[in-house]
């Protein structure tokens, strides 16, 4: 293994148990409830720059897949109050036949018309599990969490943990996916994917491939949000805020890296915070959009591509 | 809140939590529902509820037209990603809602009044956009889709901060009332914009076709470059045209608020309504926006009929999604 890869396990490690001594020394829950949210946006910015970042394909349908993460959780959990971690692997499943689909229609369309269908595809199976009343219907649905299990104190600390190791996973993923050859063909085809394929990349297999690991990752991530909530209802599940956040963490931070989304979502997530609870939720949303507009113009790169112009001129000021 | 055209009593503030996009309101009361069939379920079936949801959507579909004209123009024929086109439409409805509830001003002539400042507002915007992507090149569209997202974000907000989250509704004497033929009542609203719709349609049609610059905006969607070999300057043309397309937004704007209460998130299901027209339409035929628009709207009317007004978000989004499955370029489309 390499220098890199030995330093990037060991903080992997050094994150979760920092995360698993949290649960255990603060008390106050707020500090969870605020963090389960960041932790939330991390996982779904980065599942999302595997397909939106390496790509190129720009998925507005994060909120689909967040949404059907807490709809399979919420079905599962009223037939046969399945458990948290039953609930998280089912939405994964349930995300990647969404993904496998999503990738099916990248072969028809591309670039904006893509976005739009995946817009398009939100709002109509938004509209479906608004009209489907065994899981609430349009007016949502109360859950009772069951009692905690044993290591955690409270429930939002387990979630909160639980949310924790799918960061870490999603990161795995996305990392190793930049490193090796799946990563180098999804930049291929994202630059040219009529030389990509001509060149032999099976650029059909790897969209997929990349739709399905996206969409598993964004559907796991919001499998566990009805438990957080204790109440879902399909407007604020398949709430487009969902998708243009993910998408403005993502290109804020940088799709050129694997970090890129994750700072984004740290330094966007922690300021939607700030703001919702200091000033309104309305004054939130008008900071996510001067973000997205800001960033696209003047530094489309995101904060990674700016780190790495400084560094570049620094190298060359020394030559 | 999506049930729009069809939440129709103006005047009548709903207090529902208005969220976006798709929540299919419980608005089932229709003014023109004939025959006092069962109001507020799914209808039962009959020939009659079939003729008035056809005859409805026809209408209905005129209005659609209007609102996705502005976007046929920009997408369809400049192919700006302007997503936040639906945005600017619930803008310039704001702005009508002002105009007349402050100054008495007819909603249809505070359009007009306001039209001046949309192309100046147009011209502006499309510099901004060239400037910052279509002059640097490359994945202009995605990050423009990023972009207009964005500038959509900030139009609610600014509107939400401003105005609250309310339904806002103009008076006009038209607005109101219906016409009777025979069981069926078509509420005059409607036909008002139904008229405005399709002579607007007819207008920017005559313009694109016979005038000079109508042309050169054409040519400019055919070819760019054989324009600047002529010594045209492209720029200058499309700059124009989204000025013309952002201009025909201050009477699409006053429909929108005549046929139903306008609230800040109403842009969200436009995104569907105007994208499904102009993509079915094939990208910047007016006539088959004309065709499209009537499509959804008899659709939409149908199915709200058979189907209740929750199904009602999904239509335009499914639709869609089907053309662009299947027939990518449209009914009228003028690529291959």
């Amino acid at each position: 293994m390499k220098r890199n890869g030995i330093f990037f396990w060991i903080g992997a490690a050094v994150f979760l148990i920092a995360i698993a001594l949290m649960t255990k020394l603060i008390t106050n829950e707020y500090p969870f409830f605020a963090g389960y949210v960041i932790l939330q946006f991390i996982v779904l910015a980065v599942a999302w720059s595997i397909l939106g970042g390496h790509a190129g394909y720009v998925n507005f349908g994060t909120s689909a897949f967040f949404g059907m993460g807490v709809y399979t959780a919420v079905f599962l959990f009223k037939v046969a109050g399945a458990p948290l971690l039953v609930q998280i692997v089912a939405a994964a499943g349930v995300g990647a036949l969404m993904g496998f689909a999503l990738g099916l229609l990248t072969l028809r369309m591309q670039g904006i018309f893509f976005s739009i269908a995946t817009i398009a595809l939100t709002i109509v199976i938004e509209t479906s599990i608004t009209n489907w009343r065994y899981v609430g219907g349009a007016a949502g649905i109360q859950l009772q969490r069951p009692p905690v299990t044993w290591p955690f104190s409270g429930y939002v600390q387990m979630l909160f943990f639980v949310q924790a190791v799918l960061v870490v996973l999603a990161v795995v993923v996305s990392r190793y996916i930049q490193n090796s050859w799946i990563g180098r063909g999804l930049q291929a085809l994202r630059d040219d994917e009529l030389a990509a394929e001509c060149t032999g990349v099976p650029t059909l297999r790897l969209k997929v491939l990349a739709c399905v690991v996206s969409g598993a990752l964004m559907c796991a991530a919001g499998a566990p949000a009805a438990m957080y909530l204790q109440y879902a209802d399909p407007s604020s599940a398949f709430n487009l805020n969902y998708s243009v956040s993910t998408l403005a963490m993502s290109l804020i931070g940088g799709t050129a890296h694997w970090a890129g989304p994750i700072v984004g979502a740290i330094l966007l997530g922690t300021t939607q915070q700030l703001l919702t609870v200091t000033i309104s939720s309305e004054v939130n949303v008008l900071v996510l959009g001067v973000m997205l507009v800001l960033f696209v113009v003047a530094a489309p790169e995101g904060l990674i591509g700016l780190l790495r112009r400084v560094r570049d001129k620094r190298r060359e000021g020394k030559q | 809140m999506i049930s729009g055209p069809w939440c129709a009593d103006p005047g009548r503030r709903t207090s529902a939590p208005s969220n976006f996009g798709g929540k299919g309101s419980a608005c089932a009361n229709r003014e023109g529902g004939g025959s006092g069939a069962g109001q507020g379920g799914p209808y039962v079936f009959s020939f009659e509820l079939l003729l008035d949801a056809v005859v409805l959507g026809v209408l209905l579909g005129c209005f659609y037209a209007a609102v996705s004209l502005g976007l046929s123009v920009a997408f369809g024929l400049l192919d700006v990603p302007h997503v936040a086109h639906p945005a600017f439409l619930v803008l310039a409805s704001y702005a009508v809602y002002v105009l007349n509830e402050f100054y008495g001003i007819d909603p249809l002539l505070a359009g007009l009044l306001i039209t001046p400042f949309l192309f100046v507002f147009g011209l502006a915007a499309y510099r901004l956009y060239y400037e910052t992507f279509e002059k640097r090149g490359s994945d202009a569209g995605v990050r423009g889709i990023a972009f207009f997202f964005g500038i959509a974000f900030i139009i609610e907000v600014l509107i939400i901060l401003q105005f609250g989250v309310d339904q806002r509704s103009v008076t006009a004497p038209y607005i109101g009332k219906a016409w009777r033929i025979g069981d069926m009542r078509i509420p005059y609203r409607l036909v008002v914009a139904f008229a405005v719709a399709a002579l607007l349609t007819t207008l920017l049609a005559l313009y694109l076709s016979k005038t000079f610059m109508g042309r050169a905006i054409r040519a400019v969607a055919q070819d760019q470059e054989a324009l600047r070999l002529m010594g045209a300057n492209p720029i200058r043309i499309k700059q124009w045209a989204f000025g013309i397309a952002t201009a025909v937004l201050g009477i699409a704007g006053a429909l929108l608020i005549i046929v139903a209460p306008v609230d800040p998130t109403l842009d969200r299901a436009y995104i569907g309504r105007t994208f499904c027209v102009v993509v079915m339409a094939g990208l910047g035929s007016m006539t088959g926006t004309l065709v499209a628009a009537i499509i959804l709207g008899v659709a939409e009317s149908i199915v709200l009929t058979l189907f209740g007004a929750s199904w009602a978000p999904a239509i335009s989004f499914a639709m869609l999604l089907g053309v662009l499955a299947v027939r990518p370029q449209g009914l009228f489309g003028r690529r291959s």
